[in-house]
């Protein structure tokens, strides 16, 4: 293991646990949230270590999820460090507002633990909730495990503060898979965390200052767009501020934390890509073929947005096949939203891999190795005839 | 209770040059009662005619912090607000007192808003909540809501040859504010000036959540002139239409008790939005359940604030 310049505690957490206990040793101004299965148990712990006087935070217990990111955007405007979580439904509810928590600049980081939408009504996981809101202007994370959902939530909260970048962020991680499965994660000592976030600076004066300050006004043809290209180009230098967020992270765990992660991936006739934990699920999979003698690999995706063009042309440019998995469905469009962006990134590689995408466990639909293994055999079979028979098919479903 | 001379001298905070209508009940509601918060104070204004009128990017009426965060939420926007003042006093990051006021028009109020007023009225922020009710969506274009009366034509509910606007009461939402058991909750109109002041400086006073219901004549909406908007606020509350009162603590108290109640038809009729039903045949009818309406409304107001003993259970059928 890579040296580190802090211990590493080990302690057993679920992913709502090490959700939670990142927000304990971040130690927010405010969080404002309302229960929804899975993220509940974060709320309920959260809870906890406010009325046990473990973190200052002002915990507004609201009566919707769109309250909550209401409140979280009165809170940040008013310099506060915000932090919320919820799934599916209660991010729906938040639409609205998700989209002008980041138009205001607010570096609001929040915990997306992954459900279906409705309808019909589900409670498992699948991206559907967080994929609809891919356009809303925040940084998107996917973690594969609970480990990650901690680190990333820490890495997250750097970046989104960053005064070149100033939007906000949510870090997603799957409902029950991770949110309620226990694993072995090496957390930070709360010194560590405290020093690596830092007192929140906010960029300008906020709503509790002397200075008159308008917040939000009414903003027509003759500046709305200058106002979005801004936005935009603060998504545009994310990258670099989440690289520089990461390393930071590295010294202190000695974890290293891209956009994208290749697994056995360099020399492979055929990558699988997937998000979240079953990416996990795909490692062991590539492991079992590569056994057989199968030249397959993976490249697992975590940042989604801003979307990692670069990084996805250099890992996947040379293969021959890239299998593309995606636990959403994007209505009438060609493919699934992880496909499409990717087949957008592989354009301009002078002898593109050819593409094929599956759609897969949604609503907790469990995915196992066989099914991977089965996407993987078709992979190879278009990697060795160069045909494409289907370009978007499913996983395990009738 | 500050007096009108030293409220002349106060800073002007909300400018004029705005591009609300000449005339516009709501700017006079919101000069009123940021006249009367004295002090440091923060603004949230939800969706409307206020908040459209006043903050045109790259100007703003408001020379205080103030902030727009969409139509539904500013309950709960400026409940953060709030939540994040207490945590920075707590942390000893911040010394001075603020003020914090949320202003929403009667759709993002009665309607769409009300969820979040609800909680944080139940919540217990402690912040001063002003409705500014014009009795439409004005900014749309003079929609019915639920503060809508009954018998007046809007774009939703018109006068029509079957249905002669809207049908339905208002509801009273005072009374479900006054049901959440805050400190401090009143009705208040712009024409009773200093009636508005002591009202805003008791609500700020007060040690928790508190709400103001201010009639805000539009007379674009309502259809009368431009110079009559202190007019027409004046003949709602000498029609009983629109009753001055507060509830302090839950003790409900009038503020204001007309020598000779109006009838309803002279403020109906004052407005081009009632005009239908006194037209050619006109619809006494409903002119007439709207008379009973106001009488029952009033006396039930008179029985709350003691004016009037209450009513014994099956009064109703004796009377009949
Ligand atoms: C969620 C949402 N629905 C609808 C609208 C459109 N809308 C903007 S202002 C408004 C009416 C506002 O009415 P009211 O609150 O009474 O304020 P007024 O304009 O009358 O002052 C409506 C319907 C919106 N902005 N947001
Ligand atoms: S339409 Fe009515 S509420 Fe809106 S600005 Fe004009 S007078 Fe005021
Ligand atoms: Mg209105």
């Amino acid at each position: 293991m890579a040296k580190t310049s802090v211990p590493q505690i080990k302690m057993p957490l679920t992913g709502n646990d090490a959700g939670a206990y990142a927000m304990k040793q971040v130690n927010p101004d405010v969080v404002a949230a309302y229960p929804i299965t899975p993220q509940t148990e974060l709320m309920q712990e959260f809870a906890q270590y406010v009325h046990d006087g473990d973190v200052d935070t002002a915990f507004i217990t609201v009566e919707s999820e769109h309250s909550a990111m209401s409140a979280c955007i009165g809170a940040a405007a008013a310099g506060a460090r915000t932090m919320t979580a919820t799934s599916a439904n209660g991010f729906a509810l938040m639409w609205e507002v998700l989209y002008i928590a980041a138009s205001l600049r607010l570096p609001i980081t929040m915990a997306v633990v992954n459900r279906a939408l409705s309808g019909p009504i589900n409670i498992h996981c699948d991206h559907s909730d967080s994929m609809g809101a891919r356009d809303a202007g925040w940084i998107q994370m996917y973690a594969e495990n609970p480990q990650e959902a901690y680190d990333l939530w820490l890495i997250g909260i750097k970046a989104a503060e960053n005064h070149d970048v100033l939007l906000p962020a949510m870090i997603m991680y799957d409902g029950f898979i991770i949110s309620h499965t226990m694993e072995v994660v090496e957390t930070l000592p709360d010194d560590a965390v405290k020093d690596y976030v830092g007192p929140y600076k906010p960029a300008y004066a906020m709503l509790l200052d002397e200075k008159p300050f308008t917040v939000g006004p009414l903003d027509f043809h003759d500046y709305y767009f200058e106002h979005k290209r801004q936005e935009i180009e603060g998504m545009e230098r994310a990258p670099a501020a989440l690289a520089a967020a990461a390393a930071e992270y590295e010294k202190l765990s000695g974890r290293h934390y891209g956009p994208v992660e290749t697994y056995r991936a360099d020399d492979a006739d055929v990558i699988m890509v997937a998000l979240g934990s079953t990416a996990g699920t795909a490692r062991y999979v590539v492991d079992v073929l590569r056994d057989q003698g199968k030249s397959v690999g993976l490249m697992k995706l975590r940042t989604f947005r801003p979307f990692p063009h670069g990084e996805v042309t250099d890992a996947l440019g040379k293969t021959k096949c890239v299998v593309v998995c995606d636990r959403v469905a994007s209505f009438g469009a060609f493919g699934s939203p992880t496909f499409m962006e990717l087949r957008s990134a592989l354009y301009e590689v002078a002898e593109r891999p050819l593409v094929i995408n599956y759609i897969y466990g949604l609503g907790g639909r469990d995915t196992g190795p066989d099914l991977l293994e089965q996407a993987f055999e078709e992979g190879l079979r278009v990697a060795r005839t160069g045909e494409i028979e289907q370009h978007v098919s499913y996983l395990g479903v009738r | 209770m500050t007096t009108l001379k030293e409220l002349s001298r106060r800073e002007e905070r909300f400018t004029g040059g705005h591009r609300l209508c000449s005339g516009c009940g709501a700017a006079i509601v919101a000069r009123q009662v940021l006249l009367a918060a004295d002090g440091p104070v923060v603004i949230g204004n939800a969706t409307g005619c206020l908040e459209v009128g006043t903050t045109i990017y790259p100007y703003t009426s408001w020379k205080v912090p103030w902030i727009h965060n969409a139509f539904e939420n500013v309950a709960a926007t400026i409940s953060g607000v709030e939540t994040a003042y207490r945590v920075f006093k707590e942390q000893g990051k911040l010394d001075k007192d603020f003020h914090f006021i949320a202003f929403g028009g009667d759709g993002g109020t009665y309607d769409i808003g009300l969820q979040a007023l609800s909680g944080v009225l139940e919540r217990g922020h402690k912040m001063l909540y002003v409705c500014y009710d014009n009795q439409a969506y004005m900014n749309t274009g003079i929609q019915r809501s639920g503060a809508t009366p009954k018998g007046a034509s809007t774009t939703t509910a018109p006068h029509g040859k079957l249905i002669p606007g809207k049908i339905r009461r208002r509801k009273d939402l005072t009374a479900i504010v006054a049901a959440h058991h805050i400190p401090y909750a009143a009705q208040a109109a712009p024409h009773a000036f200093m009636d508005l002041v002591r009202k805003v400086e008791k609500a700020l006073a007060a040690d928790g959540p508190s709400f103001i219901n201010i009639l805000a004549p539009c007379h674009r909406g309502w259809r009368h002139g431009p110079e009559e908007t202190l007019e027409v606020s004046r003949i709602a509350t000498n029609t009983c239409f629109w009753p001055l009162y507060e509830i302090v603590d839950d003790r409900w108290k009038l503020t204001y008790k007309p020598r000779n109640k109006l009838p309803a038809e002279e403020w109906m009729k004052f407005q081009g939005r009632f005009a239908h039903l006194f037209d050619g045949d006109g619809h006494p009818e409903l002119v007439a359940e709207i008379q009973a309406d106001v009488d029952r409304e009033w006396e039930d107001l008179l029985i709350r604030c003691g004016e009037l003993p209450p009513r014994e259970c099956g009064d109703e059928e004796e009377k009949k």
